[in-house]
């Protein structure tokens, strides 16, 4: 199969992870689910660097984050699909 | 003798490659040196080890003396009392006992707690000698330790190394500069390694007690049995309670995740925590939480250990704990090593790869273009712990990186 861009660890994610350099906005990514090996589609809504996270869905300010099948944090603003997923919009639940 | 030696390494290495083709684990072996209390070692260094920050200095002209002699200089030993004496005795004499030492020479400042160090490594059997520099001076006592050295440095570069069973080496593991694919692919490996040495009699072990925070209900989870893990979880509520809470200023946001993490696109501790726990692999319970620096005690089997996650203190609490091999998964690349313990770096992170390779020595990259599976990534690993045990020096060890760092516990008296 094709190099893919974004890997997503469990079908619960609503998060996955960027594994190329240089991710332009724009490009339609291929994305694999490592625990079950399916594939998907996503267009990058802007430029991500590599290892840095990709929303999978529209997610609201205060939503839980799921990465792992684990909750991970939750969202300061709302992102949308496609979207930068980081400090800016995401932070834990602990402090 | 030597002939010998050389034909059992060459049959061994021979054996081991076909063994690990056909994933038959059980028979790999290493060649590596066994010592008087029957442990295997994989490196044959003679130490030079300062009791206190005082005796740095004569123990590193010592090692300059003798060529090959090791000194391992640090910052503390003096007015150290309670919990963290115990921890800081604990640390050299785990350091002097473990297996990758052939011969020790400690110098202190005065012989009374030099003397308590030496005793503490000579119960393993291996030669080891005190001295005090007072009433003395530095240079006499250079001199003294000198002649001592170099008879110990002849003796142990004649022993041989000898076949081994891969299952008689303890792995340890702890990650670095993680990033999100240390935890796709790195740190996974390094499960994957366990999952397939621990069933066959490895001593394993996992640390760094704040970094599972966010994962701490799976860790708990994976202990053998509820006492086990009643144990460990008042350890982590101890590290909580007693360093986290007691000492921070804000929150852990600036140094949980550190920097690095961040940059590399971790957000969370909780997400850092996740990865982390990946290094544990899917099958292995872990059968005790440790001290820091204990040695493990209750036979072969995956290990906690109570250490910080900064990187050279826990290796060193590791191998002061007698495990002789590192595993060490790293995202942004870090750089660390142990002047005892070899420090395998292994790395999925193909910007790391290609800006900092000469510090990686196993190179998962594949995994995350899908090319390489977890279980060829931890036959990787699995070869080249192999391989380093059979002598291979590490991308640290051929850098120069010998961090050797003491964990203190608090303010001295």
């Amino acid at each position: 199969m094709s190099i893919p861009h974004l890997l997503v660890h469990s079908p619960k994610d609503t998060c996955g992870v960027v594994v190329v350099e240089d991710l332009k906005a724009g490009t339609d990514m291929l994305g694999l689910i490592t625990e079950n090996d399916t594939t998907f589609h996503l267009k990058a809504r802007m430029d991500i660097p590599i290892g840095h996270k990709v929303a999978l869905k529209d997610i609201k300010a205060g939503d839980t984050v799921w990465k792992y099948g684990e909750d991970v944090g939750k969202a300061t603003a709302d992102v949308a699909a496609g979207e930068h997923l980081h400090v800016h919009n995401m932070k834990t639940k602990r402090w | 003798m030597q002939m010998n030696s050389e034909k059992a390494i060459t049959a061994a290495r021979a054996q081991s490659k076909a063994a690990l083709a056909s994933r038959d684990y059980g028979k790999l072996a290493v060649t590596g040196w066994r010592r008087e209390s029957g442990r295997v070692g994989v490196r044959n260094h003679v130490v030079i080890l300062p009791l206190d920050d005082l005796s740095n200095s004569a123990s590193e002209a010592v090692a300059n003396n003798v060529k090959g002699a090791l000194a391992l200089p640090h910052a503390y030993g003096r007015l150290q009392f309670g919990a963290d004496l115990d921890l800081f005795f604990r640390t050299l004499i785990g350091i002097g006992s473990n297996p990758n030492v052939a011969a020790v020479v400690v110098i202190g400042i005065e012989e009374g707690w030099t003397k308590r160090v030496v005793d503490g490594i000579a119960k393993t059997g291996k030669p080891v000698t005190g001295f005090g520099i007072e009433g003395h001076g530095d240079i006499a006592t250079i001199a003294r330790a000198s002649y001592v050295a170099k008879e110990y440095l002849h003796w142990a570069s004649e022993l041989p190394r000898e076949e081994c069973a891969m299952s008689e080496l303890w792995v340890s593991t702890k990650c670095g500069e993680s990033d999100t694919t240390t935890g796709l692919s790195s740190c996974p490996t390094v499960g994957n390694m366990y999952d397939k040495l621990i069933p066959l009699g490895i001593y394993g072990v996992f640390g760094e007690t704040s970094e599972i925070t966010g994962a701490e209900h799976l860790a708990k989870a994976r202990a053998a049995t509820p006492e086990v893990a009643e144990k460990w979880y008042k350890m982590w509520r101890a590290y909580q309670d007693d360093v986290i809470e007691a000492h921070k200023t804000d929150d852990l946001s600036d140094s949980q995740p550190t920097k690095g993490n961040i940059a590399g696109g971790l957000t969370t501790i909780e997400e850092k925590a996740l990865g982390n726990l990946e290094k544990i692999g899917r099958k292995s319970k872990f059968i005790d939480a440790l001290e820091p620096a204990e040695a493990p005690a209750k036979g072969p089997g995956l290990y906690y250990m109570d250490t910080s996650s900064a990187a050279a203190e826990c290796v060193t609490l590791m191998a002061a704990g007698g495990y002789v091999v590192h595993t060490f998964p790293t995202g942004q690349g870090n750089v660390i090593g142990n002047p005892i313990v070899p420090v395998i770096k292994i790395t999925g992170n193909p910007k790391t790869m290609r800006t900092m390779a000469e510090h990686i020595d196993v190179d998962v990259t594949g995994i995350l273009r899908r090319d390489q599976t977890l279980e060829t990534a931890g036959d990787a690993l699995i070869g080249m712990i192999q391989r380093t045990a059979n002598g291979r020096l590490t991308a640290a060890e051929a850098l120069g990186h010998r961090e050797f760092v003491i964990t203190k516990l608090y303010r001295s008296a």
